[in-house]
C-alpha cells in the first residue's frame, strides 16, 4: 500500500503553508487539543488549523485507501481496515471529496437508511478527517440520524432511547458494597445497557465471585439486562473455559496493533474470545456479546501512535470494535487526563467526535462522560455533554451512585443524570427493561419519566437481607 | 379548586420536606462509601447531597493547584533528627507552573538546570555512594506532602537504621524536595546522586473523598526513561487510608527485597504482596 505520498500546499496573502504528508495535514486540522500538543503534532496557530481544514475539505474520499496514515505492512488494524473495505457500500460517496462528503452527510441524501447501507465503505480515517471539518451541532445532527441498535438481553439504541451501564466498583470488590450500588441503581431504573463492574483486583478467582453475584441478581429478579466485569480478554476467555456465567466479553482497546500489543492483545485474541462468549448462547433475543472501552491518547500514551492524532487513532479503533458485533462501545472520555484532554471545552468535543465517528461507522456508540480532578472541568461541563450526547441519540452513557467512583476517582455521570436526560428530552430506557421497570413498580409512568415514593415489596426484602449481613 | 384545596397545596408545597423523597435503603451506607440512597427532589439529587458534592470537588481542585510550600515542608521534615542529620535539598523540575504541569507530564519528569546543578555540586563536594535517595515531590496534591510525608518518613528513616553504622544499615542522601514533579523525577535524581536505590514520596491524583492521598515509588539502580513496569508502588497512605506504620514496614520490606535481589517492579511484586509475610512480620514485637 501507500502508493501515493503527497505534499499539501496552501497560500493566504503572501504567506504559503505547506504539509508534508496527509497525517500531518490530518493533525494539523484537528480541533485544538492538549494531547495533540504534547505529541507535537498539533497546527501551530489558529491560522494554520483552519488552512490545514481547508486543504482536507478538498482531499478526494478515495486518496485514504492508498495514502494509509498507518502502513498495511506495519500495522494489523490498516490491514483490517483495508482488506475489509466495501466497495460497493463506497460507490455513493466515492466521487466525494472530504469538504463535499460534509456536505453530503448534512442534506436530505444522507437517510438513515443510506447511512446504514453505505458504513462499510467508510474507513475510520474518511470518518475523523469529516468530522474534523464539523461544528459540533454538524456532529450532532448527523449522529441523530445514524442508527446502531444490538441486543443480548435486551434491545439497545433504538431511536429515542437511552440505556445506561450500572457501574458499581467498589475500591475492595466488597460483595455487600457492590450490591448496595447495584441495588441502589436498579431502584433508580438504571442498568439496562450492563451490570459493569471494574474489578480493584484482576484476576480470574475475583471475576469469577464477581460473574457469579451479578449472574444470581439477574436471574432472581429476572431482570431483563446483561453482566459484565471488566477484566482482561484472556481473563474471561479462562473464566468461560472454567464455565463461568459470562454474559459480556470486555476489552480496552486501541486504534494501532502496537496500542492493542501494550493492552495485551491482537485481534486474534478478541476473534477467540468472541467464539467462546457465541458458544455460551446466553443471549436471549440477540447475539451480541462483546463490550469495547477506547479513548483518545490511549496510543500516544502508549507510545503507539505513529504521529498520527488522537482522534483518528480513536476513530481507528471503531474499525476493532465493528469487526466483532460489539452489544456495547464507549469512550470514557475525560478519563485519561489533562495532558490529552485540558478542559471542559476539549472533553465536550472530543465526546462529540468520537460519538459521531462510532455511529458513522456503524458502531453501537456510548459514552462515559467523565472528568478527573486534576481537568479543568466540573459537573457543568458534564450536563452540557450529557445533554448534547442525548440530543445526538447516543446509546447509553454510566450510571454510578453520586457521580463519584469510590475505585477508580473519577466522577461520571449519576443514575439521578441518567433520569435528567430521559425526563428532559423524553428518552427512554430499553424497552424490555422499561416493562421490568414497570413489573416491579420501580417506575410509576410512561411519559416524563417519574419513579414511585415506595419502594417495590420485592426489593423491600432484600434491603433486610443486606443490611443484616 | 376551592379555597381550602388552595390553602392545603400551599402548605403542602412549603413543606419542603414533601419535595424530598428519601430512600430508607440509606443505611446500607454502612456497607459502602459509594453515594447511595441520596434520595430524590422529583428525579434530581437534593440539594444536601448537590453541596456535598461540590464541597468534595473543590476540595479535590484545590488540593491540585495548591503550591507545594517548601517552607512548610522543610521545617516538618527537619523537625525529625533523621532527615536534619541528613539535610534537606529543593529541587524544581522543568515545568514552570501548574498549567505546564499539566499538560506537559514530560517536563515533569527531569529537573531543570539550576537543580542539576545542586545535585551535581552534592555529589561532588561528598563524592559517597549513596545505597537511597529519598526523593518527596508535590505530583498532583501538595497537600498530601504536607499531611503525610514527615508523619510516614518518622516511621521509615528509624527502620532503616539510618542513625546507626551497622552493615545492614542504609547511607541515605540528602532528602530531596521537588516541585511540580512527576514519579519518574526520582529516577534522574538517582542518577545525578549515584544512587542505589530512589524511593519517590508523591502527592496522588486527588479522589472526591480522598485528596490528600500519598504513594510511594520505588526504583532498584534508578536511570532514565525507566516504566512502572521497573517500579513497586505502594498507594492510598493517609490518615483515613494506609496507616504510616503499615506503610513504612511494607517499603522497608521492599526496599531490603530489592537490596538482596538487586531489582524493583515486576519481578519484585508477587513477593511483597505474599500476605503471610507481612502478617508475620507485624505480629513481631516492636
Amino acid at each position: 500500500m501507500n502508493k501515493g505520498r503527497y505534499s499539501f500546499h496552501h497560500s493566504v496573502g503572501s504567506k504559503t503553508y505547506h504539509f508534508n504528508d496527509l497525517k500531518e495535514l490530518m493533525a494539523k486540522a484537528t480541533p485544538a487539543r492538549s494531547g495533540d500538543r504534547l505529541a507535537g503534532l498539533a497546527a501551530s496557530n489558529a491560522e494554520e488549523r483552519v488552512v490545514a481544514q481547508m486543504v482536507l475539505a478538498e482531499v478526494p474520499l478515495k486518496r485514504f485507501l492508498e495514502d494509509t496514515l498507518i502502513p498495511y505492512e506495519d500495522d494489523e488494524i490498516t490491514r483490517l481496515i483495508i482488506d475489509e473495505h466495501n466497495k460497493a457500500a463506497f460507490e455513493p460517496i466515492s466521487h466525494l471529496t472530504v469538504g463535499d462528503f460534509r456536505n453530503w452527510l448534512l442534506s436530505d441524501l444522507a437517510s438513515t437508511e443510506m447511512l446504514t447501507t453505505i458504513r462499510s465503505g467508510i474507513t475510520p480515517e474518511m470518518a475523523a478527517a469529516v468530522s474534523k471539518i464539523m461544528r459540533n451541532q454538524d456532529l450532532i445532527l448527523v449522529s441523530k440520524t445514524c442508527q446502531v441498535s444490538t441486543a443480548f438481553r435486551n434491545t439497545i439504541g433504538l431511536p429515542g432511547h437511552l440505556s445506561t451501564r450500572l457501574q458499581p466498583n467498589h475500591p475492595t470488590d466488597d460483595l455487600t458494597g457492590i450490591a448496595a450500588s447495584i441495588l441502589d441503581g436498579l431502584l433508580y431504573a438504571n442498568g439496562d445497557a450492563v451490570i459493569g463492574i471494574n474489578p480493584a483486583t484482576d484476576n480470574v478467582t475475583q471475576t469469577r465471585r464477581l460473574l457469579d453475584m451479578t449472574n444470581e441478581l439477574i436471574e432472581s429478579y429476572e431482570i431483563p439486562t446483561q453482566s459484565c466485569v471488566l477484566t482482561h480478554v484472556t481473563n474471561t476467555i479462562e473464566a468461560i473455559e472454567k464455565n463461568a456465567p459470562v454474559d459480556l466479553v470486555f476489552q480496552s482497546i486501541g486504534g494501532t496493533q502496537a496500542t492493542n500489543d501494550s493492552f495485551g492483545f491482537n485481534l486474534s485474541t478478541l476473534a477467540e474470545a468472541h467464539d467462546a462468549a457465541l458458544s455460551l448462547n446466553r443471549g436471549t433475543i440477540g447475539n451480541n456479546v462483546m463490550y469495547f472501552e477506547t479513548g483518545q491518547g490511549s496510543s500516544l500514551s502508549a507510545n503507539a501512535h505513529h504521529m498520527v492524532d488522537q482522534q483518528t487513532c480513536e476513530a481507528r479503533a471503531y474499525a476493532v470494535a465493528r469487526k466483532f458485533n460489539p452489544l456495547l462501545v464507549n469512550t470514557v472520555v475525560g478519563f485519561i487526563g489533562p495532558e490529552y484532554l485540558y478542559d471542559g471545552k476539549e472533553i465536550i468535543r472530543a465526546g462529540l467526535e468520537d460519538h459521531f465517528c462510532g455511529k458513522l461507522l456503524g458502531v453501537p456508540m456510548g459514552c462515559d462522560v467523565c472528568y478527573t480532578n486534576h481537568a479543568d472541568a466540573d459537573q457543568n461541563d458534564m450536563d452540557n455533554l450529557l445533554t448534547l450526547l442525548g440530543v445526538a441519540g447516543c446509546n447509553f452513557i454510566m450510571g454510578i451512585p453520586g457521580s463519584d467512583d469510590i475505585m477508580l476517582n473519577y466522577q461520571t455521570t449519576s443514575f439521578h443524570d441518567a433520569l435528567y436526560a430521559r425526563r428532559a428530552m423524553g428518552l427512554r430506557p430499553a424497552p424490555e427493561f422499561e416493562a421490568w421497570l414497570h413489573k416491579l413498580e420501580i417506575a410509576n409512568d410512561h411519559n416524563s419519566f417519574s419513579l414511585n415514593s415506595h419502594v417495590p415489596a420485592l426489593f423491600n426484602d432484600s434491603i433486610k437481607r443486606l443490611a443484616g449481613s | 379548586m376551592s379555597k381550602d384545596e388552595q390553602n392545603k397545596q400551599a402548605q403542602t408545597a412549603k413543606n419542603s420536606e414533601a419535595s424530598v423523597t428519601d430512600n430508607p435503603w440509606e443505611r446500607l451506607r454502612a456497607f459502602t462509601d459509594a453515594r447511595i440512597g441520596l434520595g430524590r427532589a422529583g428525579i434530581s439529587i437534593p440539594t444536601k447531597h448537590s453541596l456535598a458534592f461540590q464541597l468534595a470537588h473543590a476540595k479535590a481542585q484545590d488540593a491540585v493547584h495548591t503550591p507545594l510550600s517548601f517552607e512548610n515542608i522543610s521545617t516538618d521534615l527537619n523537625a525529625l533528627k533523621e532527615v536534619s542529620d541528613l539535610g534537606t535539598l529543593a529541587l524544581n523540575s522543568q515545568a514552570k507552573n501548574r498549567q505546564e504541569y499539566l499538560q506537559r507530564p514530560d517536563f515533569g519528569r527531569l529537573l531543570n538546570d539550576p537543580s542539576c546543578e545542586l545535585l551535581n555540586q552534592d555529589q561532588g563536594n561528598k563524592n559517597i555512594d549513596y545505597d537511597l535517595a529519598i526523593v518527596v515531590v508535590d505530583g498532583l496534591s501538595a497537600f498530601a506532602i504536607e499531611q503525610n510525608a514527615a508523619p510516614f518518613l518518622a516511621e521509615l528513616l528509624p527502620r532503616l537504621g539510618a542513625r546507626e553504622a551497622l552493615s545492614e544499615s542504609w547511607n541515605i542522601a540528602p532528602i530531596c524536595i521537588v516541585e511540580q514533579g512527576r514519579v519518574a523525577i526520582g529516577d534522574h535524581i538517582g542518577t545525578l546522586l549515584n544512587a542505589k536505590s530512589v524511593l519517590v514520596l508523591i502527592g496522588e491524583r486527588p479522589g472526591l473523598s480522598s485528596p490528600d492521598s500519598m504513594g510511594l515509588y520505588l526504583t532498584w539502580s534508578p536511570k532514565l526513561n525507566l516504566t512502572d513496569a521497573s517500579r513497586n508502588c505502594i498507594s492510598n497512605i493517609r490518615q483515613a487510608g494506609m496507616g504510616y506504620s503499615e506503610a513504612a514496614q511494607k517499603a522497608t520490606y521492599l526496599l531490603n527485597e530489592a537490596r538482596i535481589k538487586k531489582l524493583s517492579g515486576v519481578q519484585l511484586k508477587d513477593r511483597s504482596e505474599d500476605e503471610s509475610f507481612l502478617e508475620a512480620e507485624t505480629k513481631k514485637p516492636a
